[in-house]
């Protein structure tokens, strides 16, 4: 199996844009190319990862639509959907296609267009993911993060201030991240006192809707040096995907993600490491519970622990594992297909030590992408070249 | 989005499977691939609070506030396949309409209502599912006692 390397990479400013999704996608595959070095038609695959273009916009068949905007035709074209994990799976058909052989030069393009529509109808689009028995209840996955962070603050005698700290930590990162869609610190208090949305969580405790796109050019590691002669490219070292119950309350432990600990076991495998050598992370914060239920579940925390690592600063970017450097989904945005490729985007940077103000030290990243509530996963580790 | 307490011809379904085990809902097979071999009416069983929400920002015809809980059922001593749990909206008090209060372990029973939310209003197919269903209401176990 041939090894898998990154040699392109960006993403387009997140937040409320005019751009539909295929000028959102169009933008950042262009700058991608451009960042790659190659033109559309040198591409032999083309995947979008994007959850609901029909849905939200009536625009679907958007990979064909790209491939004609960047004149990558007759380059395979393929849309990964898997809901707000379609980055990261995206991330694994790239991976894929180029590791099998299949194409010997990908570009994966992520991006959503959100937010034309209201809150109401955002939120009933992304629940329409879930089983009838939870969508006639009216469940959404704010609700679903509600119930999931009381039972974890009850069950591990965890402070409501901890989850509060996550938003804090994200939008400190965020400030930093000229894509971000909110780059303002708030305060502890800011995120206590905001309007309850899914008792115990407040509107801080909740990434914004958003528009954007970001993306990634993968070659074989054997030729990456013609892309990035500067050896400014990272190798896929290991990635895992999985899937865990459609029905979230299913589960036998509803405050632990099987999809994280099975894809990152497989990630961790491959890679020939484990959770301790990994230097900086980016996990699928949508709601500020899902990082401590990640940081626990990828093995960097014992499990009811992971939110006394963010009361210590151990997550801070300057502290022994920096999580969300980027600002995270909180500070960063959320359009659902960028955001699996977003995470890489950032631990790209990281790795290759073009992260500017918000560069750590980092030899190996690692991003978890997570769809529904857990309900699909992909991990995905790089390694800087150098 | 009314509600009726003429229960007795309205069961809480769930499916009993080869290996013993229960799900809600039911689903083809087991989570360890069995068949399915038979149905349980979850009425029958005592549930409990396992965890409980209230969402303030709701879908198109979702009532606003929404308070859910997750309630897991006891299935007797002689089980031990996976929690039987469902997911379902608490219950409204008569004549107020105010949302009865409940906590983590809290004993509920199940109330059936024939529109959980309206069909139609949000996304999904209106005929592609049901609408009717369980929501929880406490139950005073100082009575039961």
């Amino acid at each position: 199996m041939e090894r898998v390397a990154i040699v392109g990479a960006s993403m387009t400013r997140f937040g409320q844009r005019d751009a539909w999704v295929r000028e959102l996608l169009a933008e950042a595959g262009a700058a991608a190319l451009d960042d790659a070095g190659v033109d559309g038609d040198d591409l032999d695959h083309l995947y979008v990862s994007n959850m609901a273009s029909g849905e939200f916009e009536g625009q679907t068949g958007v990979p064909n639509a790209l491939a004609h905007d960047l004149a990558a035709q007759p380059a395979y074209t393929a849309r990964i959907d898997q809901t707000s994990s379609s980055g990261g799976a995206g991330v694994y058909a790239a991976w894929q296609s180029v590791a099998s052989g299949a194409s010997d030069l990908t570009m994966l393009v992520g991006g959503e267009k959100m937010t034309h529509r209201t809150t109401s109808e955002a939120t009933d689009v992304i629940a329409s993911l879930t089983h009838p028995v939870e969508y006639k209840q009216g469940v959404t996955l704010p609700s679903f993060a509600g119930l999931t962070a009381r039972l974890y603050l009850d069950t591990y005698d965890a402070p409501r201030e901890s989850l509060g700290k996550v938003a804090v930590k994200n939008h400190r990162n965020g400030v930093d991240n000229p894509h971000a869609q909110f780059r303002k610190e708030v305060d502890l208090d800011t995120v206590l006192d905001s309007p309850i949305v899914a008792d115990p969580l407040r509107l801080y405790d909740f990434c914004p809707i958003t528009d954007g796109s970001a993306a990634l050019v993968f070659c074989p590691e054997s030729v990456a040096e013609e892309y990035a002669p500067d050896g400014s490219y990272a190798v896929v070292s290991g990635i895992g995907g999985a899937t865990d119950t459609h029905v979230v309350h299913e589960r036998a432990d509803t405050t632990t993600m099987g999809g994280v600990v099975d894809s990152s076991e497989v990630a961790y495998e491959m890679a020939g490491i484990g959770p301790d050598d990994v230097d900086v992370a980016e996990l699928h914060d949508m709601f500020t519970i899902l990082e401590f239920l990640q940081s626990e579940d990828l093995g960097f925390f014992e499990k009811g622990e992971g939110w006394k690592a963010v009361e210590e600063g151990v997550t801070d970017r300057d502290g022994d594992l920096p999580i969300n450097t980027s600002g995270g989904l909180k500070s960063k945005g959320h359009p659902l297909g960028a955001s699996g490729v977003a995470q890489v985007y950032e631990i790209f940077k990281q790795v290759t030590g073009d992260a500017g103000p918000r560069q750590v030290e980092a030899d190996t990243g690692l991003a978890c992408n997570v769809g529904g509530f857990g309900n699909c996963v992909t991990t995905t580790i790089l390694e800087g070249s150098q | 989005m009314s509600e009726n307490t003429q229960t007795d011809e309205q069961t809480f379904e769930a499916a009993e499977y080869a290996d013993g085990t229960v799900t809600y809902p039911p689903h083809t097979v087991s989570p360890n691939g069995a068949e399915r071999v038979g149905t349980i009416d979850l009425r029958e069983h005592e549930g409990r609070v396992l965890t409980w929400t209230t969402s303030t920002a709701t879908p198109p015809g979702v009532r606003e506030p929404n308070t859910l809980a997750i309630v897991e059922f006891d299935m007797g001593e002689g089980y031990d396949g996976p929690p039987v749990r469902a997911l379902g909206q608490i219950a409204e008090r008569e004549p107020t309409g105010e949302t009865f209060d409940v906590d983590i372990g809290d004993r509920v029973e199940p109330v059936y209502a024939d529109e959980l939310r309206e069909p139609g209003a949000g996304i999904r197919e209106p005929d592609s599912q049901e609408w009717d269903g369980f929501r929880f209401r406490p139950v005073e176990e100082s009575v039961e006692a």
